[in-house]
């Protein structure tokens, strides 16, 4: 009765970015599959490295590092898939590898959801920069043992080379996750451990497509997006500025996953360009692609 | 009054300071233990099962896991099943590509669809015949149970299992007490530890497996032709 609330938004809008994130997420995965399963061998492969249409390899870059460092050497191949892989997480958002592409994803968006409806508290908060630390740590011991390290565990690849090749006990990583996020840490796995997070935020530092709080102004000062996403500490900026401060979130953190665009009442953010003119509410149509 | 100012806010900076150390010194001790735990879980999975082979062409086992980015293409170009990727749990390095004769043998496909699969060098393309690949040695284990060699059956079921029969492996004879034996007898240097052999074996537990060289012969592998 009190509240102001604007115009009431749909459903589809409220759910928007959370529905194309995770069609996206299930659609990679499911391109994987349909050749095991139905014999239509349009990639081959996994999130490692991979052969589409019997032709353009995409090999991780992260692992790639780990393999130069080790053995001092790549092949084309390898290096090719890499580029073509880094070049677009370059341009989209470095974290867009997290919460559109990788499997894990699901599982801890999965944690965080149910340790939303327990009210369980944030727990363990590691160091901000435990994550790069420990990136720091797979690319140096890899160079140490000559061996690609963080593939004994990563469950990145884990999880995923487990749905497409057969999962032994990944299943036990996948529950550890769960429970960690659960229990343990807030966001913990992916806001604050996971190295190949932080790797691909490193490739996306300069991303020019971002998410911005366009019409800060109308901010209602409710909360949810921080409650909402992965990793809150990078909308303050944007949010709580004021006068010629960006709008824009610039954060390497910010994974582009668009979930405070569908849960913001008032309709403060949406998919921006970062560089050029500050983008306004000027547009505050809500029809804008994240290309 | 300007140095009661000062002492609270230089010893709160101080310990400002402290905390801060002891946290990064905290992160980075964690983090070096794990990295510690990393490499030496990493050292365990070097040493695997010996009855897990790697795909023909596959470099020094060392080198193997600096390379092969655990894709698994080796895998799907394998005309026969024959090979797989290592699961979690399984007690080698995760995701790399192995088999085990006695399931499903390595076919020696004349093209080595599996190494020219392999994005990596993990599968050497220096490997151009099948027939100089060394996945192993095949080593007559069971001299006590092969019904050959106990006289018990003229068998000849690894000799006829052989791709390259004649070469890797002939029955040799053996005359004993008036009686003739045909014995299984491995070529070295031409056995490529494809496993056809240990598979087709009829025994409950094959007579005949498929060994790493290194393991059976000690001057450092060299494959001779
Ligand atoms: S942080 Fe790691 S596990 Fe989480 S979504 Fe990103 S890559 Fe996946
Ligand atoms: S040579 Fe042929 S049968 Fe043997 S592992 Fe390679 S693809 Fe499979
Ligand atoms: S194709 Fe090469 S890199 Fe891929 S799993 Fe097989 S050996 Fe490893
Ligand atoms: S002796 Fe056995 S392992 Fe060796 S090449 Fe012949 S069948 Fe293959």
């Amino acid at each position: 009765m009190i509240e102001t609330a604007p115009a009431r938004r749909s459903l589809w809008q409220r759910q928007r970015w959370l529905t194309l994130r995770r069609s996206s997420q299930l659609a990679i995965l499911g391109l994987f599959l349909i050749g095991p399963w139905f014999d239509i061998w349009w990639a081959k492969g996994n999130l490692a490295a991979s052969l589409w249409f019997d032709t353009i390899p995409l090999t991780d870059p992260m692992i790639v590092v780990q393999s130069f460092v080790a053995l001092g050497e790549v092949t084309a191949t390898a290096l090719v898939g890499a580029v073509l892989v880094a070049g677009f997480y370059v341009m989209v958002g470095g974290r867009v590898f997290c919460s559109w592409v990788c499997p894990v994803n699901i599982i801890t968006d999965a944690a965080h959801w149910t340790r939303q409806r327990l009210r369980i508290p944030p727990g363990w908060r590691p160091h901000p920069a435990l994550r790069m630390w420990l990136l720091a740590m797979c690319v140096a011991t890899s160079a140490w043992t000559g061996t690609i390290v963080w593939e004994l565990v990563n469950p990145v690849t884990l999880v995923q080379r487990g749905i497409v090749f057969g999962l032994g006990f990944g299943w036990i990583i996948i529950a550890s996750i769960f429970l960690f996020d659960v229990v343990v840490s807030r966001r913990g796995w992916c806001g604050h451990l996971c190295p190949v997070g932080a790797f691909y935020g490193i490739l996306g530092v300069a991303s020019p497509v971002r998410i911005a709080a366009v019409a800060r102004e109308a901010c209602s000062d409710c909360g949810d997006c921080f409650e909402v996403c992965p990793e809150p500490q990078v909308i303050t900026p944007a949010l709580r500025g004021v006068d010629q401060s960006t709008r824009v979130i610039v954060a390497r953190d910010c994974t582009n996953c668009g979930r405070c665009i569908d849960v913001c009442p008032d309709e403060v953010f949406r998919f921006a360009w970062r560089y050029g003119a500050e983008p306004t509410v000027a547009t505050p149509e809500r029809t804008n692609k994240p290309s | 009054m300007s140095n009661g100012n000062k002492l609270p806010r230089s010893s709160e900076h101080s310990a400002e300071r402290r905390r801060f150390i002891a946290g990064t010194a905290q992160a980075a001790g964690s983090v070096s233990l794990v990295g510690l735990l990393l490499a030496s879980y990493g050292e365990q999975a070097r040493t695997h099962p010996v009855a897990a082979l790697r795909p023909p062409g596959a470099i020094d086992e060392q080198d193997f896991l600096g390379a092969c980015v655990r894709c698994g293409l080796c895998v799907r170009d394998c005309p026969f099943d024959t090979l797989r990727l290592a699961r979690f749990g399984e007690s080698m390095a995760t995701g790399t590509p192995y088999f085990i004769a006695r399931d499903v043998p390595c076919e020696m496909c004349t093209d080595i669809p599996c190494a020219a699969a392999c994005p990596t060098d993990a599968l050497s393309k220096s490997l151009t015949d099948i027939g100089d690949a060394d996945m192993g040695v095949a080593v007559v284990t069971g001299t006590d149970t092969c019904y050959s060699i106990t006289g018990v059956a003229h068998c000849t079921a690894c000799y006829f299992a052989c791709p390259i029969k004649n070469e890797a492996i002939t029955m040799e004879m053996k005359q004993e007490n008036g009686k003739v034996f045909f014995v299984p007898t491995v070529h070295r240097e031409h056995c490529t530890g494809c496993g056809k052999c240990e598979k087709d074996c009829i025994l409950p537990e094959a007579a005949i497996k498929v060994l790493p060289r290194d393991l059976v012969s000690h001057d450092s592998g060299a494959h001779i032709d």
